[in-house]
């Protein structure tokens, strides 16, 4: 997207100086330290050089520009400074350098339902719930029965929010959120709670809202969530901008950084994998392969299992297989994973080794080691499933759809075969 | 931060978002751009006041009348305050009345910014709104205490004169006099949690500082007037009491020295809260 750009950050900086953010900032600790430096003072002594003040620079001359109608992830490990950046988009906390220009009017969900109370009813809550986060009286009139509808809790209306379900309080909160008038919003893990269908409903409204022309500044951990919903990623590591750009090309660069860091703590024991061919190309999850790991093992192992699991892009197990009753030596030079088909979306997919001593996880085998191959999986193929994301799922096999005509001749039935989309 | 016009988007706000140096605006552009939040957070604490409650809104009647009927068992007839022929049930609502809103604001709004944490470091609105709606709710109290002492007033037979239309004039007095108030307690607290155990005593002694169960006459001779009236409220109270039951004019001196005390915390109140509210969320 090349539209004008409507947030202009230029170096923005956060410094934290620590000990600000006790939980409570109590007078009488100044007292405490007043007094003792009396004391100090009064006996002579030096007075020590106070101890350099411990800062942390949450942010660190942050620069970037996002354009109008653009969906921005923000990926970065804990602790990076995400959601600090949007506190600061949302001017909820101030920088302490640089300086941000954003154009057009803000609503942040940072987290849904913060102005809820729970002794009102759900239709005063809203009113409240719409008035904190900046709309107007007519506005939320206006869109009412839409929020009321999009959450589900028309029964309920009347009904003091404390007997609702933590479910439909987050529905409430979140369609309330989603109907707000804003030209950018910012979106802080609101998705990572409710149940699998209202995560649905939740993405495909962000979508709506992007397509609508909106601009969206997202923060996820959720991987699959920024494929799906983002054109722009923006990778911050401790503080700093590690990389801007098109969603895959940043997010590949991020997830290469991230598995590297777990590789470092790998004892050796699985020393990489390929394929027949010595390769790890692209396979076709349609046709038998076979994948050699090679070993490095330092002991032997007896009875020991083999957990292989394949992951989708939120970790989650796509596929997973185990082997008991292992016998390994140090002289085994490698396994052979024989895999007759993994009919699975094309894509690049994560894919992790286990080995276990002496039974496995549940009969309270050793773990030996767990390694997360490197390179990734590469699976090709023609994709079959449903074109749109949400309908897809994992499973990629060839369906057909036979409408038999008026004449019953099946000669000229209509056969129709599902098409569809990679992961990515 | 500040809003500006120059952008692409002609029918858009701009904000600039940069570290703010030394005074902080007071955005009233802003303030009346959320001027719907303040209502509708005042609108809640009503709501949730007497929320469970067996007696509802009468506790709003029921608390000025039973502070009044302790006053008047104590300070009347046992201690015999003298009141200049006024019954001291009048004389002591007439003080109480603005008093009580004085206290409430105090209480409420210095814990306002405290107890809503949760809003303050996931939405962002300007913070003075909390301190504000504090205010505004005890304005509303007041303003049925109001019809209250009119009616017990009748009820003794006293009618209001003239004076009774300077009721707005000693109204806003104590308005400014709350806000400024709460706006130094609310700050502070966020940063010190001490003001959670000392408003009690403040509160306690601030009301016996303040000619409400007495008349200033009784412990305050005329020279020291002027040094009393540094005492805000006292300036409120007077000024109210006069305005409702007559008696003597409290004179000029102490009236307008404590609407001087009282501007003057407002403005230094407004100034250390918007200087302190940039690092509300990070230490709240």
């Amino acid at each position: 997207m090349s539209g004008p750009a409507v947030i202009v950050a230029d170096r923005v900086g956060k410094q934290y100086v620590l000990g600000e953010r006790r939980p409570f900032g109590v007078l009488g600790d100044s007292l405490i330290a007043g007094a003792s430096a009396f004391v100090r003072a009064f006996k002579g002594g030096r007075t020590e050089p106070s101890p350099p003040s411990s800062i942390v620079q949450a942010l660190d001359a942050v620069s970037f520009e996002v354009s109008e109608g653009d969906v921005v992830g923000i990926v970065g490990r804990n602790g990076s400074g995400k959601s600090t950046l949007l506190k600061v988009l949302a001017r909820i906390t101030e920088p302490t350098s640089g300086q941000t220009l954003v154009h057009g009017r803000i609503g942040a969900l940072l987290e849904v339902g913060s102005g809820f109370h729970p002794e009102l009813t759900g239709r005063e809550n809203i009113f409240i719930n719409g008035s904190i986060l900046g709309m107007k009286r007519r506005e939320i009139v206006r869109r009412f029965d839409e929020i009321v509808g999009f959450a589900g809790v028309e029964r309920f209306l009347d009904t003091p929010v404390k007997h609702y379900s933590s479910g439909m309080q987050m529905r409430l909160a979140f369609a309330v959120a989603a109907h707000l008038e804003a030209h950018i919003l910012l979106v802080d893990e609101v998705l990572a709670v409710g149940d699998a269908e209202f995560q649905r409903r939740c993405l495909g409204k962000m979508q709506e809202v992007s397509r609508a022309g909106r601009t969206v500044v997202l923060v996820s951990h959720q991987m699959g969530q920024i494929r799906r919903l983002c054109r722009t990623v923006l990778w911050l590591d401790r503080g700093r901008l590690r990389g801007l750009g098109p969603t895959e090309d940043v997010l590949h660069a991020y997830e290469a950084a991230s598995i590297s860091t777990e590789q470092q703590s790998s004892g050796g024991t699985f020393a990489g994998w390929a394929l027949d061919d010595g390769t790890t190309q692209l396979v076709d999850g349609a046709e038998p392969f076979s994948v050699r790991v090679r070993l490095g093992l330092r002991a032997p192992i007896h009875n020991g299992h083999l957990r292989v699991a394949v992951l989708d892009p939120d970790d989650e197990v796509v596929a997973g297989w185990g082997f008991d009753a292992l016998e390994l030596t140090p002289e085994t030079p490698h396994v052979d994973v024989a895999i007759s088909q993994l009919p699975l979306r094309p894509g690049v997919y994560r894919w992790t080794f286990a080995l276990y001593d002496d039974g496995n996880d549940a009969t309270g085998g050793r773990l030996v080691e767990q390694w997360m191959a490197m390179p990734e999986l590469r699976l090709g193929g023609t994709p079959h499933g449903h074109v749109q994301d949400d309908w897809a799922g994992w499973l990629n096999v060839p369906v057909q759809l036979h409408v038999p005509s008026q004449s019953g001749d099946l000669a000229s039935d209509c056969v129709a075969s599902s098409t569809g989309t990679s992961v990515i | 931060m500040s809003v500006s016009h120059a952008n692409p988007f002609n029918d858009r706000p701009t904000y600039r978002i940069a570290p703010t140096r030394g005074w902080a605006p007071l955005r009233l552009g802003e303030l009346w751009e959320f001027r719907e939040l303040l209502g509708m957070l005042a609108w809640r604490q009503i709501r949730v006041r007497y929320k469970q409650t067996a007696l509802g809104v009468v506790w709003a009647v029921i608390q000025p009348l039973s502070t009044m009927a302790v006053f008047t068992v104590f300070f009347g007839k046992l201690a015999k305050v003298p009141t200049d022929g006024v019954p001291y049930p009048i004389f002591a609502f007439a003080g109480l009345l603005p008093w009580q809103m004085f206290a409430y604001s105090l209480t409420e709004a210095s814990t306002s910014v405290v107890a809503n944490q949760q809003m303050l470091t996931k939405v962002y609105f300007p913070r003075l709104m909390l301190p504000l709606a504090a205010v505004a709710v005890a304005i509303v109290d007041f303003a049925i205490s109001l019809a209250l002492l009119f009616g017990l007033a009748l009820f003794y037979g006293i009618w209001p004169g003239v004076a009774a239309i300077t009721i707005p004039l000693w109204t806003l007095l104590a308005v400014i006099t709350a806000v400024a108030a709460s706006l130094w307690l609310s700050a502070l607290h966020v940063r010190y949690r001490d003001v959670r155990y000392t408003l009690p005593l403040l509160t306690q002694l601030w009301l016996f500082a303040t000619p409400v169960a007495y008349p200033t006459s009784l412990i305050v001779s005329e020279r020291w007037r002027a040094l009393y009236a540094l005492n805000p409220m006292v300036g409120v109270v007077e000024g109210f009491r006069w305005a409702i039951i007559g008696g003597a004019w409290p004179g000029w001196l102490p009236l307008v020295t404590s609407a001087g005390v009282a501007l003057a915390l407002l403005l230094c109140g407004a100034y250390y809260f918007l200087r302190t509210e940039r690092t509300f969320a990070d230490i709240v």
